[in-house]
């Protein structure tokens, strides 16, 4: 596959309200036909970020260059980039129709062309049997993809979605993710998603950016963010993640209890470095093999049966807080276990991710 | 299963304190509203006096038409009442959006703005005739026009930003995200938004502006060219109570009921929203 082409550049982009700094010296390549996530927790300046693409702030310093061309300063009524509001915005007073035809409307477009377009995206978001309602007609689920219809019959270059799954219910969530991902795929259009869902962005991102405190922690693919992450907050609020804290080491961690914890060293720590090594819950084995690097036994302090798979909250002595551990529920068939019982726990050197604590 | 509150406290009542209770309710209404039933009855008494019944007539309406200073006060407050509502209505309208889109320059400019629906009517009566004297402006309908605006923008600000305070300014953002102008935002989407409000607030204004007495007096100037119709009412009310003028004054509240009627309901249809 041939590199894809770049189509919006965020360059060293800074924006501050007054002292507070929302989003520092961000820098960011948005690729043609993608869906990228940006995410984080909220105040990260996830939100700021997104305005700025839309044209509802102005950043302090940097460029924002969509196929080469600076937009940073044009305003949002001239910029080929939609916004698909959190709120979904839709006109009160409008019909289905009104609502998604009004953009096109603004472009002037003949009257046999606008009708065409908005019966085609009224089609592929299952909408036309509520193109006359009003909004205040419709549930939840369905005022979403007007707001959806009504950015996407544009033809943006690049679509913007705020928090768009934010208002749903969790089951209905999840349909619309594999839904924005085929509609994505279908019309051929960016998207950018903001989302403070890490399990959102795992789910639908080609690729993610992690931020914080208005700071680029990492971007990349979720799967490099997740099995990689670039540091502690990244492995702690992607997943599920457990720490053990301790000193570094030539070839992994010195925990507080003197155990030792295998693992390769990044670069960036020296040994002697207070540092905390961690492991995913689905990389631990039970009855681990004798050769496993890493092995400790602990108490089964509580069980979660999840269907799928089953959660142990394992007490040991390496960390204040007990291990979770995720068993699928074809092993744990195999070789139960209850609260209170023993274990050993085990884990291979090359699971384990160590960082700067 | 637990009896209603409601239904308790008014058994825990007496049937005498009940009594007393609706006794009182019913001293207020007629308080309230005898004087006002005793002189629209009065305008349709045939004989004309107060003190006798002789009979229902249409008669002191129809010479009402036959007046014509009253029909040119009439006039005149017609033109007061609907340029000043006008005016007032839309500037009041862009100084609620301004307000409530800026709202950070806190309380100080609120104050401001609502100072003329606080103001006793007489100081400001009296400073609107000593600024136009100042500023050596004929008086006029133009002057009576002005000093309503004055009041009547503080209303009409009042009644919308009422209704702003529930708006969704994500959708003005919407409208430029899909290409629309400033001016086509507003023309298309809030304008439409609020127009009950807007509404409202213009039949509140007008209503207001037809019955107003001091300032209009007050600013009218010499000559009887620019009498309103209180100001007329209150000419010929010097020479007696005549059943013309109660037959006036069952218009004007006519007017104002209706115009205040239709304000609520478009006040209560944004509620609705």
């Amino acid at each position: 596959m041939s590199e894809p082409r770049t189509l919006l550049q965020i360059d060293h982009v800074s924006k501050n309200f007054g002292r507070v700094t929302a989003v520092d010296g961000i820098s960011l390549d948005i690729r043609e036909n993608e869906f990228f996530a940006l995410l984080g927790p909220s105040g990260c300046g996830k939100t700021t970020l997104l305005r700025m693409l839309a044209g509802f702030e102005t950043p302090n310093d940097g460029r924002i260059l969509l196929d080469g061309r600076d937009i940073a300063r044009t305003p949002p009524n001239k910029r080929p980039v939609n916004l698909m509001f959190q709120s979904y915005a839709l006109f009160p007073h409008m019909s289905v129709r009104a609502n998604v035809s009004y953009g096109l409307e603004m472009e002037r477009l003949p009257a046999a062309e606008i009708r065409e377009r908005v019966d085609a995206i009224l089609a592929t978001t299952e909408l036309v049997p509520f193109a006359d309602r009003k909004p205040e007609q419709l549930s939840g689920g369905q005022k979403q993809r007007v707001a959806l219809a009504r950015a996407l019959v544009k033809r943006p270059r690049l679509l913007l979605l705020d928090e768009p799954l934010g208002a749903l219910d969790k089951k209905l969530r999840g349909a619309m993710q594999l839904e924005l991902k085929r509609l994505q795929h279908e019309v051929g259009i960016t998207f950018v998603i903001v989302t403070h869902d890490q399990e959102e962005s795992l789910v639908m991102a080609d690729r993610m950016a992690v931020l914080k405190d208005g700071k680029l922690l990492q971007c990349d693919t979720p799967h490099a963010v997740y099995e990689y992450p670039a540091d502690r907050f990244v492995a702690d609020f992607i997943g599920v993640m457990n720490f053990v804290p301790g000193k570094a080491t030539a070839d992994g961690v010195l925990a507080a209890n003197g155990a030792r914890i295998a693992g390769k060293l990044p670069a960036t720590l020296s040994p002697g470095a207070t540092a905390v090594a961690s492991v995913r819950p689905e990389r631990i084995r039970l009855f681990p093999k004798a050769q496993t690097a890493n092995r400790i036994s602990g108490t089964v302090e509580a069980l979660a049966y999840q269907g799928l798979d089953l959660q142990l909250h394992v007490r040991t002595p390496l960390s204040p807080k007990p291990f979770l551990v995720r068993v699928t529920a074809d092993a744990a068939d195999r070789r139960p276990v209850s609260a209170g019982d023993t274990i050993e726990l085990g884990w291979d050197a090359a699971d384990v991710r160590i960082f700067k604590d | 299963m637990l009896p209603k509150r409601e239904a308790t406290s008014m058994a825990e009542r007496s049937p005498a304190t009940r009594r007393a209770l609706w006794l009182v309710l019913s001293l207020v209404f007629a308080f309230l509203y005898i004087p006002i039933a005793v002189l629209v009855a009065l305008s349709f008494n045939e004989g004309g006096l107060p003190t006798a019944w002789s009979g229902f007539s249409l008669k002191w309406y129809v010479s009402l038409t036959g007046n014509s200073e009253i029909l040119s006060a009439a006039l005149n407050t017609l033109i007061v009442a609907l340029i000043s509502t006008a005016i007032a209505t839309l500037l009041g309208t862009l100084l609620a959006i301004g307000i409530e889109m800026r709202r950070q320059y806190g309380k100080g400019l609120e104050a401001l703005i609502f100072a003329p629906m606080i103001i006793p009517d007489i100081v400001l009566a009296i400073a609107l005739l000593s600024f136009f004297s100042m500023l050596n402006l004929t008086m006029g309908l133009h002057t009576i026009i002005l000093a309503h605006v004055v009041f009547n923008l503080a209303f009409v600000c009042s009644v919308v930003r009422a209704r702003l305070k529930s708006f969704d300014w994500s959708i003005v953002e919407a409208s430029a995200d899909l290409g629309a102008s400033a001016l086509t935002t507003f023309r298309r989407v809030t304008l439409p938004v609020i127009l009950p409000a807007v509404i409202a607030g213009a039949l509140l204004a007008f209503t207001l502006s037809v019955d107003e007495f001091i300032i209009a007096f007050f600013t009218a100037g010499a000559g009887r060219a620019s009498t309103t119709l209180p100001m007329q009412i209150y000419a010929m009310i010097r020479f007696g109570i005549t059943p013309e003028i109660n037959a006036l004054a069952t218009i004007v509240m006519a007017v104002s009921i209706t115009a205040l009627t239709l304000s609520q309901r478009f006040n209560r249809g944004i509620i609705g929203q």
